[in-house]
């Protein structure tokens, strides 16, 4: 066991090296303090204790100290406060261009779907030397994407997404741990990320896939009826998807919002949160309906759609023919932006509900 | 001096003005229910660390071998909900504060004694819920209670053990009312603000956190319970509910929590170092206001908890910055007691031990606070063991240990009898070895990645976790011997004398044990605090510096 005493993390990100600096400040910061105070206790114990200064010397204070040791740490710890922050605003802000990697925490276990179609399950391959960027979201609890190679962590949220991204630098096996408690097994809520080299990666993710992420999405798009309202030309009752991702929406309350990845898992799960104006309120929501890892399928194709990468696929059946069910509330007659006058499907899911 | 004249010779005192069970558990007698206090949390803190003793073992090993996940679990959660809830809460200010609060301005008891007695009986009732949803089964939420696992997927007695903290918290708004009250309407005359021993002056800043606090925290439990037992949705998304809501409510009353922990303990240094180095304590003002900044800026800063848990860039940003000037009162404190040792005539008794030991592990605790202050630094080492190491380096180091020097401190003065003091120290030293070994390994651990509420681990953590058990059956040896010698000295120990250590304060100028309303007749103050000048004649005179 003495053998294996490592005393540092494994320094495998570009972020590894910033987090050190600052932490190894910091460590200098309060080793001198900790030693500063320390000795000057030492120092005054020996020098005045009463054998040897058997008269104490009353002194009421010194408003020049106060203020120096006001003063001081308040100058130190603003330094800090800057340095800190500009890290932080690297960690927070992905680079443009990063690749993408879903993820999907659920007790106990990590779920991982590359864009090009690999799905893994508590193993995470990923290149060295690119950008990646991880959009999360939770099937239950609050759970923790922590790499300590990498010196990155983010919160796991269930009905949102997060994310997080980083830089690997370094091939090698790295521990990933759930850091937010989660239950009976949060402990082995553990994965590992197994950073590559590029060649090697791209070998891996072309390896025995049947599509990518975006294309699942397609299917789904279609599977579920999305294709009947959500259409390449102006005739559909949704707005069309085309170039949307990325860019702001303007909503029927003169509010705009940016369409990113949690703007579309909204509007699939919750869609009369915010309504793109001159649409209506009538889409059904598929809270229940569609698993996480189909949410995130859709997602992935509405952001190929957005830069051109796919193309809206044709309606799966014709209006009325009485394959969908009829949603309740249709009230298709009043709606100003329907040219159709088909009713908005239910989509029946061709498998039950995922989520109990 | 003048009070000093009634002695060890009078008879009677609280302790034996009255006899039986009854004279006890219908008492109004602050120092009494002190000492209720004093045995509810004692045997707390022995539950607590019990359920941190069988951690620390099934740490040993990276295997989790010794226990269940789920009993791993539920004795990480319930040592955190005893030890905060029953311990560490009501430790200082329901125990030291409510016997010397009274005592320390002159007065004859709390203002309101029978709303003293039913914070006792509150806080037992309290505790009896959270000891019954322990005794059933357990809690395994951890001490925090986060939604939505708290409120939809655990499958344990969350809501007793809400109740229970609920319930305890009424005794804590209870004994923080008290405390208010009294310092403002009961000071004795002559004793002003600025005449007050820096231990009011923290109590009172602890106290107003726990009125003003508090009750956020029960609309927060209640919330809990009605999504938990009605399905309402408040925290969890897919009631419609928002789980980061729960957080924001909980940590805007558990991170001022912390300086209602650590305040008291504050007030009790500044009297301790006063005294073994027979000064006024180095720049009184200044320690004084840094309470109520503490006070204050600690309602400003609940979100540093939550830099990784998914908010805004800009709100993280505000509450670093918000967490960093909190440092700052804390700093000037520690810089005043140690410049309260210049030019003093210092002497080491145990209480003194302690002290210092405070002020060292302290300033450690402290200063790693600034790390998690550090927002880029924070997102690698938050939820790991860096946080387990730097909150017990505030909470042990600083508060238990605080707390030990105060009860050696006040014990004389409490049971009339003195401790023995080579014992005393030698246990005073465990503490800091033991304290050190178990907990500075756990800053490493952290760094290297060691999430925290791990039943199983990696092996290569395993070197720094013996350390950390070892260490830790130091630290209960050091607890448990005062339990023992505290015990023999009531019996054996030698009379203390209404002031054994020549110490300033009026609780010093009465007999000790104090009768029961504490003085015979109403002190009249005409000296500032800490006149150990007067009393350590010849009176060399006041140098005024600065």
């Amino acid at each position: 066991m003495w053998s294996n005493l490592p005393l540092f993390p494994a320094r495998a990100s570009s972020m590894a090296g910033h987090v050190d600096a600052l932490y190894f400040a910091l460590v200098a910061i309060t080793a001198f303090f900790t030693i500063l105070i320390s000795a000057l206790i030492l120092f005054f114990a020996v020098r005045y204790r009463k054998e040897r200064n058997p008269q104490a010397t009353q002194i009421h204070g010194s408003t020049a100290l106060e203020l120096m040791w006001t003063g001081i740490p308040l100058g130190i710890v603003m330094i800090i406060f800057v340095w800190s922050s500009v890290i932080f605003f690297i960690q927070t802000r992905p680079p443009k261009g990063a690749m993408e990697v879903y993820a999907v925490g659920k007790q106990w276990m990590w779920k991982f779907q590359h864009t090009e179609g690999q799905r893994e399950i508590n193993q995470l391959h990923v290149p060295v030397g690119r950008d990646v960027r991880m959009i999360m979201t939770s099937q239950d609890v609050i759970h923790d994407f922590y790499v300590p190679a990498f010196r990155i962590k983010a919160d796991v949220l269930p009905g949102r997404y997060t994310s997080t991204w980083f830089h690997a630098t370094a091939a090698g096996r790295y521990h990933l741990f759930c850091a937010e408690y989660c239950g009976t097994q949060h402990s082995g809520m553990v994965g590992e990320v197994i950073a590559m080299e590029p060649a090697d990666y791209d070998r891996w993710a072309a390896g025995g896939v049947d599509g990518s992420l975006a294309s699942a999405g397609e299917k789904s798009f279609q599977q579920y009826g999305c294709s009947m309202c959500h259409r390449a030309d102006a005739a559909g009752r949704g707005p069309n998807l085309i170039g949307v991702f990325g860019k702001p929406v303007l909503l029927d309350d003169g509010r705009t919002v940016s369409a990113d990845e949690s703007y579309v898992r909204e509007s699939i799960l919750n869609p009369g949160a915010k309504i793109a104006s001159g649409f209506k309120n009538i889409m059904p929501t598929f809270e229940g309906q569609l698993s996480e890892e189909e949410v995130i399928g859709l997602v992935a194709y509405v952001k190929a759609l957005g830069n051109g990468s796919a193309n809206l696929p044709l309606p799966v059946s014709e209006p009325n023919s009485g394959v969908y069910p009829v949603a309740p509330k249709t009230e298709g007659s009043v709606v100003k932006s329907d040219k159709t006058a088909t009713p908005p499907t239910n989509a029946a899911p061709a498998k039950p509900a995922a989520k109990p | 001096m003048e009070t000093a004249s009634h002695t060890v010779e009078s008879k009677t005192n609280y302790l034996n003005a009255d006899y039986g069970i009854k004279s006890w558990l219908l008492t109004t007698d602050h120092k009494r229910i002190a000492l209720l206090y004093l045995i509810s949390i004692t045997s707390f803190f022995f539950v607590g660390s019990f359920f941190a003793m069988l951690i620390r073992l099934e740490l040993l090993t990276p295997a989790g071998d010794l226990v269940l996940s789920d009993t791993y679990n539920k004795l990480f959660t319930m040592h955190g909900i005893v030890m905060i809830f029953l311990f560490l809460i009501p430790s200082i200010p329901a125990v030291l504060g409510n016997f010397l609060v009274p005592m320390m301005v002159g007065a004859k008891d709390l203002a309101f004694p029978r709303l003293n007695l039913a914070s006792w009986y509150i806080f037992i009732t309290g505790a009896a819920f959270i000891l019954y949803a322990i005794l059933t089964g357990g809690v395994d939420t951890g001490w925090t209670f986060y939604t939505p696992f708290s409120t939809t997927f655990s499958n344990t007695n969350v809501v007793t053990a809400a109740l229970g903290v609920f319930i305890t918290g009424f005794s804590s708004i209870f004994t923080g009312l008290n405390i208010i009250v009294t310092v403002h309407r009961m000071r004795a005359p002559g004793l002003t603000w600025r005449r007050l021993p820096l231990f009011i002056w923290a109590n009172y800043a602890a106290s107003v956190i726990m009125v003003l606090g508090t009750p956020v925290l029960a609309i927060t439990l209640v919330l809990v319970a009605l999504e938990r037992v009605f399905h309402i949705g408040i925290f969890d998304a897919r009631l419609g509910g928002d789980p980061l809501l729960f957080q924001h409510l909980f940590w805007f009353y558990s991170h001022p929590a912390v300086y209602i922990m650590i305040l008291p303990g504050m007030g009790v240094i500044s009297e301790v170092i006063a005294c073994f180095s027979r000064k006024r304590v180095f720049g009184y003002d200044f320690i004084a206001m840094s309470s109520i900044a503490i006070a204050v800026l600690g309602f400003l800063v609940w979100a540093h908890h939550m830099f990784v848990a998914g908010i805004s860039t800009y709100a993280a940003l505000i509450f670093s910055m918000l967490s960093f000037f909190v440092a700052i009162p804390s700093a000037v404190k520690v810089f005043n007691w140690t410049a309260t040792l210049y030019k003093g005539s210092i002497t080491f008794e145990t209480p003194m031990l302690y002290t210092f030991a405070f002020i060292g592990l302290f300033t450690i605790g402290g200063l790693t606070g600034v790390f998690l202050a550090s927002v880029g630094l924070d997102l690698h080492v938050t939820d790991t063991y860096f946080v387990v190491a730097h909150f017990h380096y505030v909470m042990v180091g600083g508060m238990v240990t605080a707390f030990m020097g105060g009860l050696h401190f006040w014990w004389p003065k409490i049971t009339g009898k003195m401790y023995p003091e080579a014992f005393a120290k030698l246990s005073a030293v465990l503490v800091f070895v033991g304290f050190n070994l178990t907990f500075f390994p756990q800053f490493l651990l952290g760094y290297m990645g060691m999430p925290r509420r791990y039943h199983a681990y990696p092996p290569e953590f395993q070197v720094l976790n013996v350390l950390s058990t070892a260490g830790a059956s130091i630290l209960a040896v050091g607890f448990l011997m005062p339990m023992v010698y505290f015990m023999w000295s009531l019996q054996y120990g030698k009379d203390a004398g209404p002031n054994p250590y020549r110490a300033a304060g009026l609780e010093w100028m009465t007999s000790s044990p104090p009768p029961t309303f504490n003085f015979d007749e109403t002190p009249v103050v005409t000296w500032e605090a800490y006149n150990y000048d007067e009393i350590d004649a010849p009176n060399k005179g006041v140098e005024i510096a600065g």
